[in-house]
């Protein structure tokens, strides 16, 4: 056995090897502690479809209910409200609805929604997850007076939307408030969290 | 007694570390008010990690029980409240300490070789010092924790791609719930604080390491005795431990005081609208973090668009991290820097209050505008010093530290 002379390119290359191994071991056991971070199957179980009774709601209602432990808002348009939505167009970021992440494609259209005087919305605002509150007072001095035609108000970082969830312009927000995937049963009587049939 | 540290000292270098941290680290005969915060911060670190173990034995970190059980521990637990109040009182004291310990820095530019780990190591003490509060923020489960979370979390979304996966993989659900309180328990009661305690022992190691800087900016070890002992050197035992001593004393004063008469700190500490149990369905007219968050929030809220707002905010903090190579400027000390830089860190520390305060009120098409402003003015800090620094106009630097 000799002692005198060490072959150091074969010492690194059995060094550098070693590491590299032990670096993807360390890598494969970080994939179950980082994993776990992800929702449960519980979690994921949960967040069934809603179903709503929108009878008794009256013109300018909004009703809130829960889905997904998320706030979805139910709001009974006026046809003056429905009038006004192209008015505001120029001031909004995207009027036409483009951004197909924001709504199902049945409710890309000009009112955002299937029937055209109801609004279904995720009650939650796009720029960092506030809930916006509800403000259909028209010419609203704290939310630039005569222009303003009734909307959403995000408390949290002044984000404003119109009664079509659609984002206004010079806000933080960067995308309309979503519309969650919905259908009607019968008339009255809404499901939220279940898309329809090709309507 | 002798006796038994010796047997000790045989066995453990007890005698030799307490000569190399105390009895034997010189440190500068001129430290000044500014030097009581870093032990200060320690003390609030031992407050925080003694009154959290006893909170942690009456609190349920369950979505269903959590808010309940902040409500027994303060009502119905002997001496619960005043456990509690400690900590929160801490929390507030714990950034008080450090802000101005940072401040301490950055006048006397104690960040500057060779001291640039010693200050790495700090703003990561800094940063997780943010996280260990903000995941303490949401235990009581109060509306104030809940938006407040969903806000901060939803930070992370603004990231481009991956963005939605990571808010979901933080959350652990598909909105803040059970399993978000339950992990940011374990966080804020096991993994920050060994985290926080780690960092602080690099940064003291490094500190003994090169020695203090002083309000001088001068080296003491550049003038030495026959012994090899900085002429400008005292021992910190016993002298800066009796010093410090007396700094505890003013500031459990003032802890007291805020502790026994305004423990929710007119709701800048605990937030009024966090003693109503957490509704994911509405939030609060008015939400706002906690007081040692505003400057930051002002800086995001300040910019109409979310990514480069989240962008502007994160980088308010990144670029504290690369003051020791953004200050070209050899002269450590303000005393002896040019007016430039003289104004140029007062109207950063300005600018820092001024947006606190913005970020507690509603926002007005005013205050927005004002927020811009002393956005812009935070930001211009770190470039005005790069440019002016590099040739500055200062005064000579003593030999020897003055008083």
């Amino acid at each position: 056995m000799s002692t005198d002379t060490v072959d150091t390119g074969r010492r690194r290359f059995l060094v550098a090897s070693t590491s590299v191994v032990g670096a993807v071991g360390a890598g494969f056991v970080a994939v179950p502690f980082l994993s776990s971070w992800m929702p449960s199957e519980r979690a994921k179980n949960a967040g069934a479809p809603v179903e709503v009774d929108i009878g008794k709601m009256t013109e300018g209602q909004l009703l809130t209910v829960e889905w997904q432990s998320k706030p979805v808002w139910i709001v009974k348009r006026s046809s003056k409200t429905l009038a006004d939505l192209a008015k505001i167009e120029e001031s909004l970021r995207d009027p036409a609805s483009a951004n197909p992440d924001q709504q199902p494609a049945y409710a890309q259209n000009a009112n955002r929604s299937i029937k055209p005087e109801i609004l279904v919305l995720v009650g939650i605002c796009t720029h960092l997850g506030c809930s916006p509150t509800f403000r259909p007072d028209i010419g609203a001095a704290d939310l630039g007076g005569s222009t303003w035609l009734g909307g959403f108000f995000c408390p949290c970082h002044s984000s404003k939307f119109d009664l079509a969830g659609r984002v206004y312009q010079g806000v933080p927000a960067p995308t309309n408030l979503a519309v969650p995937p919905h259908k009607y049963l019968s008339d009255n009587v809404i499901v939220i969290g279940e898309d329809g049939e090709a309507a | 007694m002798g006796k038994i540290i010796g047997w000790v000292d045989d066995r453990f270098p007890l005698m030799k570390m307490w000569n190399e941290h105390l009895a034997e680290y010189y440190t500068p005969k001129n430290f000044n008010f500014w030097y009581f915060f870093g032990s200060l911060a320690l003390l609030v670190l031992v407050i925080q990690i003694v009154s959290g173990i006893f909170l942690t034995m009456h609190y349920k970190p369950d979505g269903a029980m959590a808010f309940a059980s902040v409500e027994y521990i303060m009502r119905d637990v002997p001496y619960g409240w005043l456990i509690r109040y400690i900590h929160s009182t801490g929390a507030t004291a714990f950034f008080v300490v450090v802000y101005l310990h940072m401040l301490r820095g950055l006048m006397y530019g104690s960040y500057k070789q060779p001291r640039e780990l010693i200050w790495l190591f700090g703003m990561f003490i800094y940063l997780a010092l943010m996280a260990e509060a903000f995941m303490g923020y949401l235990l009581p489960w109060g509306q104030m924790s809940y938006w407040g979370a969903q806000v901060i979390i939803s930070l992370f979304g603004a990231i481009p791609v991956v963005g939605d996966d990571l808010t979901l993989w933080i959350r652990g659900d598909f909105v803040i719930g059970d399993a978000t309180l339950n992990r940011f328990f374990a966080l804020h009661v096991i993994a920050l604080p060994f985290v926080l305690v780690f960092l602080v022992i690099a940064h003291i190691i490094a500190l003994h390491e090169v020695g203090s800087n002083n309000p001088d900016g001068v080296e003491i070890k550049k003038n030495k005795d026959a012994n090899g002992i900085p002429l400008d050197g005292i021992p910190f035992h016993p002298y800066y431990t009796v010093k410090d001593i007396v700094g505890v004393v003013v500031f459990l004063f003032f802890f007291c005081v805020v502790l026994f008469y305004f423990p929710d700190g007119g709701g800048y500490m605990l937030e009024h609208a966090n003693f109503i149990a957490s509704d994911p369905l509405k939030t609060p007219e008015h939400i706002a973090p906690v007081w040692y968050f505003t400057p930051f929030y002002a800086i995001l809220r300040a910019v109409p668009d979310k990514l480069l707002g989240v962008g502007a905010m994160g980088a308010a903090i990144v670029l504290l991290f690369f003051m020791p190579w953004i200050d070209r400027c050899k002269v450590k000390s303000v005393r002896y820097r040019s007016k430039i830089y003289k104004a140029n860190l007062s109207l950063f520390v300005i600018s820092f209050v001024v947006l606190g305060w913005l970020a507690m009120q509603p926002a007005t098409p005013t205050l927005t505008f004002m927020s811009q402003l002393f956005s812009f003015f935070y930001f211009a800090f770190f470039v005005v010093l790069y440019i002016t620094s590099k040739n500055e106009n200062t005064k000579p630097v003593p030999d020897r530290v003055t008083s």
